[in-house]
């Protein structure tokens, strides 16, 4: 046995003897990054070679982003050393690092709308005759990069009457234009469709070709494994491996991104059992909306929790948007109990007892300069109208009311909520939908970013509301949370409902293994 | 080509032209030459100051101390030539250099402070009317046979009217803006900043280099303005030129020019500060509207535009949604 095992050793030391023999393209190693205290990256190394795709995978706050930032040079680095072509580099901002030959391309086209494809493709690297802009040259050189990407489109039209998709080419073009040896593409697909994601990987394919090394980022697993040869997995800002596209099942890389393996995860009991009888409560029938989420159906019970599992991307957030109404569906009905709200207003959603704390809870969820009081009324406002004030007593007595229930831990309700610690602030968004008496509650990720303690009351909380009756759709990445709670599991993957878990097929191996699947 | 880029611009030149048919339509002595040159002439600071204030627009900024720098440049050069007996010459090139310099002082603060550039520039505004008291508190006649001969040189035209040299400046000042803008890098990245400028910094513009050099350009444009006022009206006022800031960002936003910036063309700018000036002129061939009636009129074109420009921004989102 332990011979096999030196042999096999011994095999790999060959292997990879063979490999640094080739120099190759990019190399990291043992780079660090820290904010304020939080590790974003911690002694990650790896190599890229010639004409190599690189996927570039990992859940959310793994690093990613982090890395390329710090590879394009947007953060400086704590420590560690980038080699390209077998020298040094350290780029100062994203021009250099155009300039030393690594381009990026972003999720949101990084172009300038207003200006025509001609312009944008040549902007900073304007030919000149003359000491002017020769746009006679421009105009070629434009059509030249386009030709390279494999687009026939009117260079002197403005950007923005162009597709996204187009944009993402373009912006592409630009990226090659500068002698790249190195193309980072983070997340390009997310906004594209079929086609257009074949386009982009022919692209892809005709660049490896020519020697290219290409770090690729993306939530969609399907497209790691049709254009990637090898994936590397960032986890917590450590790397976790780098392995051949070719040799890692699914359900291995979906351990590897979240950090649990399917072997680990003996089930645990939970009740998954619903005590009364069934009153529907939320109904999305075939809801879909184009490039924003595949069409699906949904229903939800007075007094049931429906969670909804996923990997980062996968749509969980776009689900929850599309039940409250948020973002308006392009196709299906939404109904609650017996109103339908496909084409209603937000205020009548939450009039018929609709509420929503969404996922970014600064963003969108709380008003940091407004006190606790205030934060907590304005749902309940809201949906009376602006015409119709809530006097203070009643105010109080609601706010008050909420602060014991929910153990939230203010000196005074007049504390402006930005001072409160993150689980305090959840509680308050909680609170705020409470008070309006809603019959459905919609959760994306309740407990992101919030301590121990505030952890297990929120999710306390969560039963509690279910036992008196309200139903609840609860969006999360934490398997685990899920699985104590939940009556019934959606599992999200690329934007459509893959399956639908209930009773006792909830499970935390159960929901890994549809994600891989 | 028409497309939504050049829309604007496009309903700017049919405003204009439809203003000037209607002129020579209804009075005999707008079809004379004559009316164009002294158009020209009149204007001619205005637009100068607008040709400036069109780099600072398109970057999506502004620039409020054009007026008071128009005042403090004239009474500058006035001290220079009559207290010092310094030639005119010096005294212009003395005079575009502190405009330049002060320009890019107020870029320096908009760039590396982040501060925004309607407070920097107010602050100018109120610093270069303050200097400008500083060195004269009345008006002053600039008498030097120097300045008298730059004021009758005169290329005549066919019919009554003649290029004056102040018209002739502006437009050479007109051809170098448009040059600047279309044909050079520092043109294309003020283009880029009003655009995007997030991406702009992404795309390798240099931002803060390109902030500095927008508002010393504006800081020359409106001193070369302050310098053709003086020759203008032979003298200099501390006073003069007051509200000319908003005059000029009105000829910039008639002339298609989007007030968030990134599209815009500075030849735009000259038919808007033109079509103010032919406004006044139809005004005073009708002989029984009161000037103010001007005002009037540049306030509804003004409102025209912006309601044209967002009308066109929605359109294009519409379609491009589509």
């Amino acid at each position: 046995m332990s011979q096999l095992v030196n042999e096999t050793l011994m095999v790999k030391e060959t292997v990879e003897a063979a490999q640094s023999a080739v120099r190759p393209l990019l190399e990291i190693k043992y780079l660090s990054k820290s904010f304020t205290g939080v590790q974003a990256l911690n002694d990650v190394s790896l190599q890229i070679q010639q004409g190599e795709i690189r996927a570039l995978l990992g859940e959310n706050g793994a690093g990613k982003s982090t890395l390329i930032k710090v590879l394009t040079g947007v953060y400086p680095r704590d420590g560690g050393e980038i080699l390209l072509d077998g020298s040094l580099i350290s780029a100062s901002d994203s021009g250099h690092a155009q300039r030393l030959g690594i381009s990026t391309v972003y999720q949101e086209v990084n172009l300038i709308p207003t200006m025509s494809v001609m312009e944008n493709l040549t902007l900073q690297h304007q030919e000149k005759t003359f000491g002017l802009i020769s746009w006679k040259k421009a105009e070629v050189r434009a059509r030249e990069l386009l030709a390279q990407v494999g687009l026939d489109i009117d260079p002197l039209r403005q950007l923005d009457t162009y597709s996204i998709a187009i944009q993402q080419l373009v912006a592409i073009a630009r990226a090659l234009s500068t002698q790249a040896k190195m193309l980072i593409l983070d997340e390009p697909t997310a906004s594209l469709d079929s086609d257009e994601i074949k386009q982009l990987f022919d692209l892809m394919a005709r660049l490896k070709s020519e020697g290219l090394g290409i770090i690729f980022v993306t939530h969609f697993l399907d497209q790691v494994y049709s254009i990637t040869d090898s994936i590397t997995v960032l986890r917590n800002g450590e790397c976790i491996g780098t392995f051949k596209t070719a040799e890692l099942s699914r359900s291995d890389l979906v351990s590897h991104m979240v950090g649990k393996s399917l072997e680990d995860l003996a089930p645990t009991a939970h009740d998954h059992s619903i005590k009364r009888e069934r009153t529907e409560l939320l109904q999305l029938n075939n809801v879909g909306k184009q490039r924003y989420l595949q069409p699906l159906n949904l229903s939800i019970a007075a007094g049931e929790i429906v969670g909804v599992a996923g990997l980062l991307g996968s749509g969980r957030t776009e689900l929850c948007e599309l039940a409250y109404g948020s973002v308006k569906p392009d196709q299906g009905d939404v109904t609650l109990g017996k109103h339908s709200l496909t084409k209603s207003s937000l205020r009548h959603a939450i009039q018929v007892g609709m509420g929503y704390c969404p996922e970014d809870r600064k963003q969108d969820g709380i008003v940091a300069e407004l006190s606790v009081r205030e934060n907590m009324i304005l749902a309940l406002q809201a949906s009376k109208g602006w015409w119709s004030p809530i006097s203070m007593a009643e105010q109080q007595k609601l706010v008050e009311e909420m602060i014991q229930r929910l153990a939230i831990k203010t000196p005074d309700m007049d504390k402006p909520i930005g001072e409160l610690s993150g689980g305090n602030q959840q509680k308050v968004i909680l609170a705020r939908w409470l008070i309006t008496h809603p019959a459905l509650l919609i959760l994306d990720e309740p407990t992101r970013g919030i301590d121990i303690g505030a952890h297990h009351e929120i999710i306390q909380i969560i039963k509690e509301l279910c036992e008196q009756g309200m139903g609840l759709l609860v969006a999360s990445s934490e398997l685990e949370e899920l699985v104590m709670f939940a009556h019934r599991v959606v599992v999200m993957k690329d934007h459509h409902k893959v399956s639908e878990l209930h009773g006792d097929e909830v499970s935390e191996q159960a929901i890994l293994r549809t994600i891989a699947s | 080509m028409i497309n939504e880029r050049n829309l604007p611009i496009l309903a700017t030149l049919l405003v204009f032209i439809m203003l000037y048919g209607f002129g020579m339509y209804q009075y005999q002595g707008f079809r004379d030459t004559l009316v164009f040159s002294n158009l020209l002439t009149d204007n001619a600071f205005l637009i100068i100051t607008a040709i400036g204030m069109t780099f600072v627009i398109l970057s999506g900024g502004i620039d409020l101390s054009v007026g008071s720098m128009i005042a403090f440049i004239g009474v500058l050069m006035a001290y220079l030539i009559t207290n010092t007996g310094m030639h005119p010459l010096f005294a212009i090139g003395i005079a575009l250099v502190v405009g330049v310099a002060f320009g890019a002082i107020m870029g320096v603060i908009i760039a590396f402070f982040e501060i925004q550039a309607f407070i920097v520039t107010l602050a100018g505004m109120f610093l270069f009317r303050g200097l400008a008291y500083l060195i004269n508190l009345d008006a002053v006649p600039i008498d030097h046979p120097f300045i008298a001969g730059l004021y009758d040189i005169y290329v005549p035209l066919p019919g009554r009217g003649g290029l004056t040299f102040i018209a002739m400046a502006m437009l050479v000042l007109l051809a170098l803006g448009i040059l600047i803008a279309r044909r050079t890098r520092f043109g294309m990245s003020v283009y880029a900043l009003g655009g995007d400028s997030h991406s702009a910094a992404l795309l390798g513009v240099p931002v803060k280099k390109t902030i500095i050099k927008i508002y010393a350009l504006s800081g020359f444009y409106s001193a070369m303005s302050g310098v053709i006022f003086a020759i203008y009206t032979s003298s200099a006022y501390p006073l003069a030129a007051v509200g000319v800031e908003l005059d000029a960002i009105a000829a910039v936003v008639i002339g298609g020019t989007l007030l968030t910036g990134g599209v815009g063309y500075v030849f735009g700018t000259f038919l808007g500060g033109m079509i103010q000036g032919i406004i006044q002129t139809l005004i005073t061939f009708d002989g029984s509207l009161n000037s103010w009636w001007t005002k009037l009129a540049v306030g509804g074109l003004l409102l025209f535009f912006i309601l044209l420009q967002k009308g066109i921004v929605v359109w294009v989102r519409k379609r491009s949604a589509a």
